[in-house]
């Protein structure tokens, strides 16, 4: 975890370098929020990864050398076919044509994405479930 | 449903689990693979619808007084054109399509870290960019102030009824599914690495999409935000950007190009990704200088963030030095991939494939429009050229080196792996050659034209303007490029009838998609070769070189 935090690290203080310069050079508003709004989305998580690197087992995606056995096994979850997605993407563009061509849209379009949202809730716990007597299963 | 990696025992509860068939797999699908391939579909269709729309454009123009359409419908085309061109094809192909398809395999894993969001973003871009061309079908027509939208002209009074509107919704449906790729891509990345990839054993294209991913979350917000409070001016009396409130209208300047500028290079990246690896693979040679690379990258994104007000400097608002230092440095780390990129072809043993042309024809048609891109960069210089065809030049040539032409060379080299079928390689070149004599022909004299003052966005020049005979040769050439794209159909059309079958490793690629079969399995691989460098399917093919990595001993789990 430490390069990516040092990614994240590395361009966060860039802009803040830039903005630094900027803000002192030309006392402009908007572009100087913009860049510290920047700055901060670099630097955030590449504290708390940096922070969180430290107290994690590293982790084989690091590891230079993997032995054979290592690279076995199960791999993780990924969830099956699910129409979810599709429903509550058809909700917010109905609700995104609200904008333009009336209230009404947004009364379906919320509908479709409320539900989707709560369908897909229950699929999700259920497929959890499921994944946990897989894993049982797979494991004697 | 679980993944597993040559582990037979578990292997039998995934098969046990059947997926549904046809439309309804399709439509609930949340594979990389299949939600990559929609993107890609999706992308070029746009594309295509687009790249008709350029040819009305042209042919208005070649000749003077120009009546094929009116001026209404010209600022409705231009606009759409820029808008399908940037947001619903370059983009979406590169981050939804190719990344979206290849990351996940060329860092071993089995999908993408979050499969439904990866299939909502795929369905907020296609409603989202269905929703831009719905503007067409309105009395008042769609959108007609160009992508860039720039306050007042997109105001309520200057630009009245429903085709802005369904312009901005499009564009923030866009915005989001692109979040949403940013940050799937990010943390895929991060987090579903194979055991042994390490970071600095990244293929480059994957390095690409991580940096392309960050400028995605730094950039799309801005423009959503933008895009609200232009909408905000519109409909509820907001006057962020109208002067009559108190309001600046330059301030939507400043916005859209926080996010514009880091937009074009959201473009760009993945596609020199895509050309870090086509030519190691055709060269024979390992890339030169792969750390270099790696922070040449990392330079552009942070460069790429602090140029923005480039696009403003006639505005007399902004800091000239400041803007112009910023831009003219971006050159450096840009022109250490091209010579990376040259460097690895010295010398190497080259097969002249189809992706190789591509990409070797990418390096002359990039640099020229890098060129004038710095030029346009000092301000002197961009005073003269502002809004003339000089600058409407200098972008298609970098746009349409990176998404046609690096974006080719990423169709033909991975045409194999996703379809499991070859193109053909005559009517690739055919394509390749066509398609780049169309490109040039079309673009060098615009920038002449330019030069001469012919101001870009018009839909008519004067007979006595000495405008005639450049926009001619522009026109030719742009129909001779559609007969190039053309062939492209041509080459896929022939494949899909009469396929030829594609191995798992046609072109004796060395990163880790050319492991698994051709297409690839559900979850990708059934075993993964150890990875002991960058190229760890290079060291598996070609053991006779194997003291350029480190070597454990024992372990027979290579690819089968
Ligand atoms: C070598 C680095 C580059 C520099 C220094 C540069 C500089 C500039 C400048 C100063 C302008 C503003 C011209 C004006 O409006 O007067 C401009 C416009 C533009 N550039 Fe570049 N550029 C570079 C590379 C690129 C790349 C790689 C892309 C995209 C792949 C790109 C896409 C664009 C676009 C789309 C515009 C026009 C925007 C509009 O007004 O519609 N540029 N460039
Ligand atoms: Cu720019």
């Amino acid at each position: 975890m430490r390069t990516e935090s040092r990614i994240y690290l590395g361009v966060g203080s860039f802009f803040l370098l830039i903005l630094i310069v900027y803000f002192l050079w030309s006392k402009e508003s908007t572009g100087s929020v913009l860049l510290l709004a920047s700055a901060g989305l670099g630097i955030l998580p590449g504290l708390y990864m940096g922070w969180w690197s430290r107290r994690m087992k590293p982790r084989l995606e690091d590891a230079e050398v993997v032995e054979p056995r290592d690279i076995s096994g199960i791999v993780g979850t990924f969830p099956e076919n699910t129409i979810f997605p599709f429903t509550l993407g058809i909700g917010a563009w109905l609700t995104g044509l609200a904008f333009v061509f009336g209230g009404w849209f947004a009364v379906i379009g919320m509908g479709f994405v409320i539900s989707a949202a709560f369908a897909a809730t229950i699929e999700s716990k259920r497929s959890s479930l499921a994944e946990a007597a897989n894993r049982r299963g797979a494991e004697d | 449903m679980t993944s597993v990696l040559s582990d037979e025992k578990t292997t039998s509860n995934v098969e046990a689990q059947r997926p549904p068939g046809g439309f309804y797999r399709w439509i609930t699908s949340v594979d990389h693979k299949v939600i990559g391939k929609n993107y890609m579909y999706t992308a070029l269709t746009f594309m295509f619808i687009a790249g008709a729309m350029a040819l009305l454009i042209r042919t208005q123009l070649f000749n003077p007084n120009g009546h094929v359409v009116g001026q209404q419908t010209y600022n409705e085309l231009f606009t759409i054109h820029g808008s399908i061109m940037l947001y619903l094809f370059a983009g979406p192909f590169a981050f939804g399509g190719f990344a979206n398809y290849i990351v996940p395999l060329q860092i071993g894993a089995p999908d993408m870290a979050f499969p439904r969001l990866n299939n909502l973003s795929y369905w907020l871009f296609l409603t989202g960019g269905t929703t831009m061309l719905l503007g067409f079908f309105t009395a008042s027509g769609a959108a007609a102030f160009g992508w860039v939208a720039y306050a007042p002209l997109s105001s309520n009074p200057y630009s009245p009824g429903p085709g802005p509107d369904l312009w901005i919704v499009s564009i923030a449906l866009v915005g989001f599914s692109g979040i949403f790729t940013g940050v799937n891509l990010v943390t895929t990345i991060f987090y579903l690495r194979a055991p042994g990839l390490t970071m600095f054993r990244m293929p480059l294209f994957t390095w690409s999409m991580l940096v392309t991913g960050i400028l995605i979350l730094v950039a799309f917000p801005v423009l959503t935000a933008a895009l609200v409070m232009l909408y905000a001016d519109r409909h509820f009396g907001a006057h962020f950007f109208s002067v009559q409130g108190g309001g600046v209208p330059v301030m939507w300047q400043n916005l859209f190009w926080f996010f514009g500028h880091p937009e074009v290079y959201i473009l760009a990246l993945p596609f020199f990704g895509i050309i870090s690896e086509v030519v190691p693979v055709f060269a024979k040679k390992p890339i030169f200088g792969y750390r270099g690379m790696v922070f040449a990258t990392l330079a552009i994104a942070g460069l790429s963030t602090g140029v923005w007000a480039h696009h403003m400097f006639t505005t007399g608002t902004v800091l000239l030095p400041f803007f112009s230092a910023l831009s003219l440095l971006i050159a450096v780390p840009t022109g250490i991939k091209v010579f990376t990129w040259i460097a690895t072809i010295w010398g190497g043993q080259i097969r002249f494939s189809v992706p190789m042309l591509f990409a070797m024809g990418f390096i002359p048609a990039f640099v020229m429009g890098g060129i004038t891109g710095v030029m346009l960069a000092s301000p002197p210089i961009d005073f003269y050229t502002h809004d003339t065809y000089f600058v409407v030049a200098h972008f298609h040539q970098v746009l349409i080196a990176t998404t046609i032409f690096a974006g080719f060379a990423g169709i033909y080299y991975w045409y194999p792996k996703i379809t499991g079928r070859m193109l053909r390689e005559r009517v690739g070149r055919w394509n390749f050659w066509v398609t780049y004599l169309g490109f040039w022909v079309t673009f060098m004299p615009q920038y002449l034209l330019g030069l001469r003052g012919m101001p870009r966005r018009i839909a008519v020049y004067s007979a006595t303007d000495g405008f005639t005979f450049l926009n001619r040769v522009s026109t030719v050439g742009a129909y001779v490029m559609a007969i190039g794209m053309a062939l492209f159909l041509v080459n896929v059309v022939w494949s899909w009838r009469r396929p030829v079958a594609a191995e798992a490793n046609p072109w004796d690629g060395a990163t880790l998609e050319w492991a698994t079969s051709s297409p690839p399995p559900a979850h990708n691989f059934h075993s993964l070769p150890p990875i002991r460098s960058a190229r760890p399917v290079w060291d598996v093919n070609h053991p006779e070189h194997a003291d350029a990595a480190p070597v454990i001993a024992g372990g027979d789990e290579s690819a089968d």
